[in-house]
């Protein structure tokens, strides 16, 4: 394996549920990597398939109702779609860490916090349980937690809300992974909170040289945090592109509807926002072609029949060629 | 005349807020004895002028939703006062409130919370309209349909029941039931937090459409500042269950004076890669309304030299700047505006 290729690279990956109606795909023929060492940025509405994506990665779907039909998820030569379950439980936890939105989900109620985090090192780095106890200590420090010795004997509800989030991601972090999945990390959290959290993130992204896959519907928090951006719509990438570039030349209808739709600290007060009409339709409902002309009531019965091709516009900009959504000139 | 009528009517505040107090006991012990109290709003005053926003931020647990829970009378004030449309309504019974509730409502931040699931669309949005004796049968009916296309909605939406409907419609029908009794002021708790960006500039239209049909007030509370500074004329700025600034939402923006609003103003992620953000990171939490410090709060916060000479002191509201108001705090100003502060009288 060379270090040029990428950590992680998920290719033409479908999730669907099983409900009443028949298998659904909440994720459709997904494609992306993530570089070493780089922030990738999922961006999407509720209901896109984003978190879907996250899950899939790490086998943790709901079970026994959604499933990985097709595709495959490259983690260091390894297919993780492929991995027995005891195979799988040793790269989650020890080389991709998870944390999801909120802490209180990913913490066991009834156990002090450095007894949770010392399970890290007791699974994945044989020491007993003294070192492993130090070595929580240690964590707790990293991120910040005031009088880390006293606070390892806490349960998590005697912790806020921001700390209980540092707690969850020194869990993520305690074996330094390659990876870390961070599914809306900070979205239950205050903005000031949330700042304090980025920052310790970024900062211990430097110092252990670990990729990100961050996963939010803030175009704030991605415009701050990340090398690469995927927009999804629809259990589709719809767009994806180096963060810089989104931002500045949004190709897809639906990016540009998004950017343009946030108020910002420039916009003019009590202005008309621009909107993007219509919603999501809901999953059993999705046509096989474009997504966002479903939604933009489109009776363009070609678009809505065929999918679209996903295509490399300019260097490293890809986006889904829907010839009403997206403007080939403006690539 | 007329003019100068109309132009005294939008001078009289429509809602009046003076030193207002809402403390909730804490009891603990064997006996369940009380211990102490939240102060959850602790000393407020504001006032909301016709036709015009306020918008009131600020982190959870400082006070703000209590603040507009207790403005339509949800919870009991403890010291101060509430005027509304030139009435003191501070101590009104629930009989007493009812007539002033078709003028003051609400709207809620969680639209599957607040919407009786069990009840059709038509009937929840007419429910105001029965409790209140308007119209007959036929009228009432006529209004709905009315309503749901103000509020953007199919008439066919009126039979079907709130799990019908994605959290943005569901939004649009709480308003349809909060504007039923064409209000006065509404108090919007966090009305699109939970909502999608692109269905939330939806909504951010509609409150801004209606504002302009209807002349209505609203008390627009929020934690997201880009969406407050779009929606609001002033702005609040709440720490600790006390207003910290208050100013009009361009000033606040551009040019903040309190050391708290500086820092949540530098918090907040712009969607522009481009901008490098000088950030000021706090150090811990928000502090407990159980057991605030004495004196400065936010000074507490920023372990602040100065923070002895503020336990006791007088740190209320002050004009520094017209219509600019800031708390009277050397620990979280700088000291031209400490200066001027400490000069003006309360």
């Amino acid at each position: 394996m060379t270090m040029s290729e990428p950590l992680l690279q998920v290719r033409d990956l479908i999730t669907a549920f099983d409900t009443d109606g028949g298998l659904v795909r909440a994720v459709d023929q997904v494609s992306f990597s993530v570089e070493r060492g780089k922030t990738l940025g999922i961006v999407g509405e509720s209901g896109c398939g984003k978190s879907v994506t996250a899950m899939s990665l790490v086998r943790l779907l709901p079970q026994p109702a959604g499933k990985i039909l097709q595709g495959e998820v490259m983690f260091k030569g390894r297919d993780l779609t492929r991995l027995k379950p005891e195979e799988l439980r040793k790269v989650r936890g020890n080389e991709i860490g998870v944390i999801f939105q909120e802490p209180m989900t990913a913490l066991n109620p009834v156990q002090r916090i450095g007894k949770q985090l010392s399970e890290c090192f007791l699974l994945h780095k044989g020491m007993n349980k003294k070192e492993a106890w130090e070595a929580s200590i240690e964590m707790l420090r990293l991120v910040k937690i005031p009088a880390p010795e006293q606070r390892a004997g806490d349960y998590p509800h005697q912790l806020s809300g921001g700390m209980r989030q540092r707690v969850v991601i020194a869990m993520a972090l305690a074996c330094k992974p390659d990876l870390v999945i961070a599914d809306e990390p900070t979205t239950a959290l205050d903005v000031t909170v949330q700042a304090q959290i980025l920052d310790l993130m970024k900062r211990l992204q430097a110092e252990m040289g670990m990729s990100v896959m961050l996963i939010t519907h803030d175009l704030g928090v991605i415009a701050e945090t990340c090398d690469e951006v995927v927009v999804m719509y629809g259990g589709r990438v719809v767009e994806r592109a180096p963060v810089r570039e989104l931002f500045a030349r949004p190709l897809h209808a639906y990016t540009r509807g998004l950017l343009a739709s946030i108020p910002r600290m420039d916009t003019p007060r009590k202005s008309k926002l621009p909107v993007i009409p219509g919603m999501v339709a809901s999953l059993k409902d999705f046509v096989p072609g474009c997504r966002f002309c479903q939604r933009m009531d489109r009776q363009l019965s070609k678009l809505l029949r065929e999918r679209p091709p996903f295509i490399e516009a300019s260097p490293g900009h890809w986006v889904e060629a829907c010839p009403s959504c997206y403007d080939s000139s403006a690539a | 005349m007329p003019e100068l009528l109309r132009f005294v009517r939008r001078m009289t505040p429509i809602l009046s807020v003076r030193d207002l107090k809402v403390h909730f006991p804490v009891s603990g012990g064997l006996f369940m004895r009380q211990t102490g109290s939240v102060k959850a709003v602790d000393g407020v005053s504001i006032d909301i002028a016709p036709g015009e926003t306020l918008g009131l931020v600020g982190e959870s647990g400082c006070g703000k939703s209590t603040l507009g829970k207790a403005i339509v009378r949800l919870h009991d004030a403890n010291a101060g006062s509430i005027h509304f449309d030139g009435r003191d309504i501070t101590r009104l019974g629930r009989g007493a409130m009812r007539p002033i509730r078709s003028d003051l409502q609400m709207v809620f931040q969680d639209p599957v919370e607040s919407l009786n699931a069990r009840l059709s669309v038509r009937e929840i949005i007419e429910e105001p309209l029965i409790i209140h004796g308007t119209g007959s049968a036929a009228e009432r009916r006529k209004r709905v349909d009315e309503l749901l296309e103000r509020v953007g909605l199919q008439r066919a939406a009126a039979d079907r029941y709130p799990f019908e409907f994605s959290g943005g419609q569901r939004q649009r029908i709480g308003i349809a039931r909060a504007i039923a009794l064409n209000p006065k002021l509404i108090i919007c708790d966090e009305p699109v937090s939970a909502l999608d960006v692109s269905v939330q500039s939806q909504v951010l239209n509609l409150l801004l459409e209606l504002q302009q049909d209807l002349g209505l007030s609203y008390l627009f509370i929020a934690h997201d500042l880009a969406v407050v500074k779009h929606i609001s004329d002033r702005v609040a700025v709440m720490y600790l269950g006390k207003i910290v600034e208050m100013a009009g939402a361009d000033a606040i923006y551009r040019n903040p004076k309190h050391a708290y609003t500086k820092a949540l103003l530098s918090a907040i992620p712009e969607p522009d890669p481009t901008l490098e953000k000088k950030r000021i990171l706090l150090e811990g939490d928000v502090p407990s309304p159980i057991d605030p410090p004495k004196g400065s709060a936010f000074g507490h916060r920023l372990k602040h030299p100065r923070y002895d000479e503020t336990i006791g002191a007088d740190l209320s509201l002050r004009e520094i700047e017209p219509g600019h108001w800031v708390a009277a705090d050397p620990c979280c100003l700088e000291k031209a505006d400490w200066e001027r502060a400490s000069r003006r009288v309360a």
